[in-house]
């Protein structure tokens, strides 16, 4: 088990809710990135999912479309992205880490040295936005032998079939894209996101995290409810843009607002 | 261009490609929230492309509405300028709203109203595919939304109004480098939020599957004729096709009923910019490396890391970093050339064909009849060489204006 995986089960036998926190790597700088990730933690994420920076985000808001222009204006490489990951482990042996982005990235640097050099650097897991199940077989190949769970996303029109297919081949968990729109979207309708999670965690023994649309206590402690827990990014990375000026503020400000989605989600009911 | 003669002709190994694999090339890599609306469009397509009433409609609107066939033109004058081959323009500059690209849009919109979708979505560059989409979509009575970058906005003013007279929304774009790509990115977008009420009519032979296999159909129809014309006309199938290359729909459409004509050479023209040795140009089959962009594996312009690079060409519809995978598919087999042209030869090639034949191309095709007039002589006087004339060039009078120093 890698550390995701094992952090996963742990969280389930104690019956709690992961909380997965979304920042891009290099965002506003690269010197934020490692005391920024550290800050989640000490706020309570129990995941973390970091940004690569990849020029043509075609599944991402304008907010996180703007912070990988700024991930990508502060020389934020994948092979950098990495570095930044193995810094982080040097201090935390524990947190999971999850890389996401488009697939071009990986192709460029060859999927088996991404494997290696990044199991190498401490990643857990990685999430590829325009990379489907039936186009993956290279990449997980090389995923596995590295340990890295390729975490799979099933969507509000992914068909019954499809979504079996989709968690038949996915590691880690399952990411339910809770809303049809780009990251971000405000348009998230949390009964009919709720019922389709219950259905898809009837479909898979994975954990299932819902995100897109998750932007506070509020809405992470009601979509908590039907899933095994929940992803924030827009919302965290709202505020490192708005702290774009002052980036020694930006872990304290990170560490707070996750603090509170935290408590919000451990007040959470138990799913039915 | 019947459906029988078509399934015929479907005996190349790669003419329906499973999944929409060209080779490495092709594909499917979007989110997941478009593979179910991808999967129901091909279903869709598929069925429809072999229903005669289909076919009837669609060939209907070519002849009715489009103005087909175009001529294939003895280009007698620039034949005798260029002291070489024989050369014949394919006339899609005279199709109503002046290019190839409407071949598509018809074909796309009469699917959109198939699937019940009331709103269709573009993007585009110089403008010419929002032109087309936004066309049709008044004919039909469709909600028309075309994507631009805010670059491309300002430089293809008289395209915006154009559609906006058409009752289409233009909306500028202005994320990432403001150009054609970032038109496609927020296209897709807006496409993953409203799947269930729009259609995306994506104008070249690239995105994801079903997108290079249909527009290719649609488009097939240049060369269709192109065959049928020159049996009549030349007596013989031509020696060599040329076309430019931007996403490649033209050259698809002109080449793909020839690909089992092995004596007959295809030549795909690039932008070569700058030049290709400067780094500044657009042509992904001379200088790129394979890699994933738009929902399609391909060969791309991008850098060591993986990043789209910034193309540049004199003529905004070749200005785009990746092809069409089926291009890339037959540029590795061999079956296919691609050559490349740079902004200086083009404008040279623009004004010799107003000059000689009293002929605007546009300053894409322009690209075309470059490699034509760099190589007629060596061709020699037997060769008979057919140029897809994709496009008129009333677009590009300001560009080339302004290049001549006039201000309007």
């Amino acid at each position: 088990m890698n550390r995701l995986e094992t952090r996963l089960e742990t969280l389930r036998e104690a019956g709690r809710k992961a909380l997965v926190t979304f920042i891009t790597a290099g965002d506003p700088g690269p010197a934020t990135t490692v005391p920024a990730l550290h800050a989640l933690v000490e706020g309570g994420a129990d995941v973390l999912e970091v940004g690569i920076p990849f020029s043509d985000p075609e599944a991402e808001g304008p907010v996180i479309q703007a912070a990988a222009e700024r991930g990508l204006a502060s020389g934020t490489t994948l092979r950098k992205v990495l570095d930044l990951v193995a810094d982080f482990r040097r201090t935390d042996d524990l947190t999971p880490v999850v890389l996401m982005g488009y697939l071009n990235s990986i192709l460029a640097m060859g999927s088996e040295a991404f494997a290696q050099r990044a199991q190498h650097a401490g990643v857990d897991g990685l999430i590829m936005v325009n990379l489907p199940p039936e186009e993956a077989e290279e990449l997980r190949f090389f995923l596995d032998k590295a340990s890295i769970s390729l975490i799979l996303l099933v969507a509000p029109t992914t068909t019954e079939d499809r979504a079996r297919y989709i968690t038949s081949q996915a590691a880690g968990f399952v990411y339910y894209v809770s809303l049809k729109g780009t990251t971000g979207s405000a348009s998230l309708d949390p009964v009919a996101a709720g019922a389709r999670l219950r259905w898809l965690r009837e479909l898979t023994p994975l954990p299932v995290m819902c995100g897109f649309g998750i932007r506070d206590a509020a809405s992470a402690r009601a979509m908590a409810a039907h899933a095994d827990g929940v992803v924030v990014g827009s919302a965290l990375v709202a505020t490192i843009a708005a702290l774009g000026t002052q980036p020694e503020n930006i872990p304290e400000a990170l560490r707070s607002q996750v603090a509170a989605i935290r408590s919000g989600l451990d007040r959470a009911p138990e799913q039915s | 261009m019947t459906p029988e003669t078509n399934s015929a002709r479907g005996a190349n190994h790669y003419a329906q490609p499973i999944d929409g694999h060209f080779g490495q090339h092709g594909g499917r890599f979007v989110a997941e929230t478009l593979m179910q609306a991808l999967e129901e469009l091909t279903e869709l397509y598929q069925s429809a492309w072999v229903d005669p009433a289909f076919q009837a409609e669609f060939r209907r609107d070519l002849e009715l509405f489009v103005g087909r066939p175009s001529p294939l033109y003895p280009a007698e004058r620039l034949t005798r300028h260029l002291g070489g081959a024989r050369i014949w323009l394919k006339r899609e500059d005279l199709n109503h709203t002046g290019a190839h690209k409407v071949n598509n849009t018809v074909g796309q919109a009469l699917l959109a109203r198939r699937m019940g979708k009331p709103r269709i979505i573009a993007e585009t560059g110089a403008g010419q595919h929002g032109v087309a989409t936004a066309t049709i979509a008044a004919r039909l009575g469709l909600e028309c939304c075309v994507y631009m970058g805010a670059e491309d906005v300002k430089r293809q003013s008289l395209n915006v109004y154009r559609m906006k007279l058409l009752g289409a929304e233009v909306i500028p774009v202005t994320s990432g480098s403001k150009t054609l790509k970032d038109a496609l990115n927020e296209a897709m977008r807006d496409w993953v939020a409203n799947v269930d009420t729009t259609h995306y009519i994506i104008g070249t032979v690239a995105g994801p599957h079903p997108y290079p296999v249909m527009v290719r159909d649609f488009q097939s129809v240049i060369g269709h004729e192109a065959r049928a014309q020159s049996l009549t006309q030349i007596g013989r199938l031509p020696d060599v096709l040329v076309a430019c290359v931007g996403g490649g729909s033209n050259a698809i459409g002109l080449f793909h009923p020839f690909i089992d004509d092995h004596d007959v050479r295809l030549v795909g023209v690039e932008a070569a910019g700058e030049g290709l040795a400067t780094g500044r140009h657009a042509a992904p089959l001379n200088a790129g490396r394979v890699g994933v962009l738009h929902g399609n594996r391909t060969y791309l312009m991008a850098d060591d890391d993986g990043q789209i690079m910034e193309t540049h060409s004199i003529s905004a519809g070749l200005d785009y970093p990746g092809v069409g995978p089926e291009h890339s598919y037959l540029k590795d087999i061999g079956r296919a050339e691609y050559a490349a042209a740079t902004d200086d030869e083009a404008m040279a090639a623009f004004r010799l064909l107003n000059r000689v034949e009293g002929i605007l191309p546009a300053l894409e095709s322009s690209h075309a009849l470059a490699w034509v007039a760099r190589e007629a002589r060596a061709l020699g006087s037997d060769a008979e060489v057919i140029v897809n004339l994709s496009g008129r060039g009333d677009k590009d009078i300001l560009t080339v204006a302004a290049l001549d120093g006039i201000t309007t």
